[in-house]
């Protein structure tokens, strides 16, 4: 079975350290033709390490990678899309400047000469067609003005698009983390498809059931090692968060029955669908399928309770950034203050940085939350993507303010620290905070209070207590109950 | 990490190296004749762009396209306006500070204006106001050349234990914008702006409060600057900022600062500004042709930004 000579890419005794981080200690890993390989871990467990060494975007310090049994010894980007390796990133990499069509250009360098923009749009709408029937997205469109769930659509797109060089093994990073569970349906069964046709996936994902139902073989990564490997049949569920080393509870997550409705009214909001409330101490969240006006009405929110002019004393909102490039991270500074820069006036005498309480407080909180880095003082891009999310986390929850505002905040962040954060975030509600929650993942829109459903810019729908479950919320999310 | 590379690390090394060597060739040339003229010059000459270039610095750290065009013309019309007012009289010395200040704060006012009301890019907007400014200039000097009070003029001329007064004053002027980078919420936030605009906005920032003040204190500077030079060069004239314009953003870039926003360093500023001012003496000494001299002058720069730059880059 684990022939190197059929693999379509093998990766033997790969080691790739940055600086002191052990990325990648020694790990080996085939990819079989027609096999679709998950692959799962913690965050920082080196899974994107991993793709970047098979997509040619990383040589291995130790260790050598072989394609269809032989040797590559001059091994990078161009040559493994020449072999037909393709990648879908955790972190969206189109350019948001140019068009569909012109992205197209782009990834595919063989798509030069006269005419190649007809030649162009028709690959990606055939693609586009082929694994998101009725998607609507119109090829010319600038990339930016989609919206991020359409631009991941594309992105997938693009990878199993076929101008030239066939793909054969398309990796793919997460690629769920932004789309809701209809369009993920789409994609997982393209995925089987393709498989079925003889292509290889290797697919990563923190959603344990997707990986479970769609893999032929999975393998387990912990701290820059392959720590399990077996056929999916022979994994389950609670078997796989147990390899990954998590210790997690299953099923801590049920909402708190009745909820606080009596609690005084914190924030309302008038919107195009129903009236929007929000009391203290509840947990609300945000549903409907992806794109759907969740994310505007959190930024109109946002907009009307903080001030664009004058520092505010005691601010009313806070928020966590679901796109961390775009609106999220500080790239060029350090853990700390990136988690510190909500929390200045607190950290401050009449306008002066106090450094040794803001160190505290790093320090409190990279206890609390688990930041994995040795010092806070490292770059922030020095983390993994689940603990640059983490530390936006710390950001929003150590200001005072009482509304904390969450746009799909989890995406790429492993099971055990969503654990750790729903946690954080009920003890913070008892405590009389709100939180606001839109949310792709139905576990988490489970865990609310009460739930307003969006369809097309409008909340079609409340639901409250016992009636927030997956039924009602996808009934409400394609008919509307107005309807 | 050794000290020594440490200290290489740093952006604004670069700067400094290269004003050290300019100047060190220059006195070698001049067999240690004049070094200390030569050096007392280089501090008074890099004080007025020292002071032009840190308001400069802190608006390009706003970000991508946040740039301050207006600043020659604000220098010209404190200047001239000043010096009218205080009519060579000594009495009317504090006064005529104030009027440049309201100056430098009305040109700020109308910079950011434009540029948030009207929404046109920073670049478009402050070359605009600086041709109403340098009108202005015009119409109010009307070809006068009024002497600065004596006090002040002996004061921008004269040194303190062999050290400029200005270059005290630019002194001065940067360890306190370095506190204010460095040690305040205020600089925290003209960084974080710098970055990522929608970051800044998220994390609670008031983006637009911050982003007015920097226009402010970038046009308050220009106009001191200005009231200085006119000071010191015994009369105020109308072509008098024009060199500032290139000067301001170049020591900024030379100086390390990230063209890009969101990283500045003050003390570059400072060898930056001593190199600029030490390569047109150096060259000078040598006996080249005004031609000459300007193509070595661009040449020079043109090769510090990029040993610098390159630098950067590799350390990151």
């Amino acid at each position: 079975m684990n022939d190197v000579s059929k693999a379509v890419i093998a990766v033997d005794g790969a080691k790739v350290s940055f600086g002191a981080v052990k990325a990648l200690d020694g790990v080996t890993l085939r990819v079989m033709p027609g096999e679709c390989v998950g692959l799962v871990g913690h965050n920082g467990a080196g899974k994107s390490t991993i793709v970047s060494v098979i997509n040619g975007g990383l040589t291995p310090h130790a260790g050598t990678v072989a394609g269809d049994g032989e040797q590559l010894e001059r091994y990078g980007i161009n040559a493994a899309r020449a072999r037909g390796v393709r990648c879908v990133f955790q972190e969206l990499s189109l350019c948001p400047n140019l068009s569909i069509v012109e992205n197209t250009r782009i990834m595919h360098r063989d798509l030069g000469g006269f005419g190649w923009r007809t030649r162009a749009a028709k690959i990606i709408a055939t693609s586009l067609d082929t694994v998101f029937p009725g998607h609507g997205i119109d090829t010319s469109q600038t990339v930016g003005d989609l919206s991020i769930a359409e631009r991941q659509m594309v992105e997938i797109a693009m990878a199993f698009s076929n101008a030239g060089t066939a793909p054969r093994l398309v990796i793919l990073d997460e690629p769920t983390s932004s789309l809701d569970a209809s369009l993920a349906r789409q994609m997982l069964d393209h995925v089987r498809r393709f498989i079925a046709a003889g292509g290889s996936v290797i697919f990563i994902s923190h959603i344990l059931h997707e990986i479970l139902e769609t893999s032929d073989r999975i393998v387990v990564m912990k701290d820059g090692r392959v720590v399990a490997e077996r056929q999916a049949q022979d994994f389950d569920h609670h078997g796989l968060v147990e390899a990954m080393g998590s210790v997690a509870k299953e099923d801590a997550g049920q909402h708190s029955s009745g909820g606080p409705s009596t609690a005084p009214v914190v924030l309302s909001h008038k919107t195009a669908g129903l009236p929007f409330t929000a009391r203290a101490g509840e947990i609300i969240g945000l549903a409907g399928l992806a794109g759907h006006g969740q994310t505007e009405l959190l930024l109109a929110l946002h907009a009307t309770h903080s001030g664009n002019w004058l520092p505010e004393r005691d601010p009313r909102v806070t928020f966590v950034a679901g796109d961390r490039r775009l609106n999220g991270v500080f790239e060029l500074w350090s853990i700390l203050r990136n988690f510190s820069i909500a929390s200045l006036g607190d950290l401050s005498r009449r306008g002066l940085i106090l450094a040794d309480e803001e160190e505290a407080k790093g320090a409190d909180w990279k206890r609390r939350i688990e930041i994995r880095t040795p010092d806070m003082d490292n770059r922030i891009l020095s983390l993994s993507g689940g603990n640059q999310q983490k530390v936006l986390f710390a950001r929003a929850l150590s200001t005072r303010a009482p509304i904390v505002l969450m746009d799909d905040p989890m995406r790429g962040v492993d099971v055990g620290t969503k654990q750790e954060v729903y946690t954080i975030i009920r003890d913070e509600a008892a405590r009389g905070r709100t939180f606001i929650w839109y949310s792709t993942e139905m576990d988490e829109v489970r865990l609310c209070d009460r739930v307003y459903v969006f369809r097309e810019g409008r909340i079609m729908a409340e639901l409250a207590g016992d009636a927030v479950n997956e039924k009602n919320i996808i009934a409400a999310s394609f008919e509307g109950v107005a309807a | 990490m050794s000290p020594v590379l440490r200290l290489f690390g740093k952006p604004w090394i670069w700067s400094w190296l290269a004003a050290f060597v300019v100047w060190f060739l220059t006195v070698t040339v001049s067999l240690g004749g004049g070094t200390l003229g030569l050096s007392q010059a280089a501090l008074t000459f890099a004080a007025f762009s020292i002071i032009v270039g840190i308001g400069q610095m802190f608006v390009i750290t706003l970000g991508p396209g946040n740039i301050d065009l207006s600043v020659p013309a604000t220098m010209t019309l404190a200047g001239t306006v000043a010096l009218k007012l205080m009519n060579v009289e000594n009495g009317m010395i504090l006064p005529g500070v104030l009027v440049a200040i309201v100056i430098g704060l009305v040109v700020g006012l109308c910079n950011y204006s434009l540029i948030k009301a009207l929404r046109i890019p920073p670049i478009i907007a402050t070359l605009s106001v600086s041709f109403i400014v340098q009108s202005a200039a015009i119409w109010t000097n009307r070809g006068l050349r009024i002497k600065p009070p004596s006090l002040l003029a002996d004061f921008t001329t004269s040194n303190t234990f062999g050290i400029p007064n200005v270059a005290i004053v630019a002194l001065l002027i940067s360890i306190f914008a370095w506190f204010l980078l460095e040690k305040t919420i205020y600089g925290r936030w003209i960084s974080a702006i710098g970055q990522s605009m929608p970051a800044a906005r998220m994390a609670g920032i008031p983006v637009d409060g911050t982003r007015l003040v920097t226009y402010l204190f970038c046009a308050v500077l220009a106009s001191v600057a200005g009231y200085l030079l006119a000071c010191f060069s015994g009369g105020a004239a109308l072509n008098m900022g024009s060199e500032y314009l290139l000067m301001s953003i170049a020591v900024v870039v030379i100086g390390g600062t990230a063209v890009a926003g969101g990283d500045s360093n003050v003390p570059g500023i400072w060898g930056a500004s001593l190199f600029m001012f030490l390569v047109v003496s150096m060259l000078n000494t040598y006996g080249l042709g005004a031609g000459i001299r300007l193509i070595m002058t661009g040449l020079i720069i043109i090769s510090v930004i990029m040993l610098a730059g390159g630098r950067r880059a590799g350390m990151r």
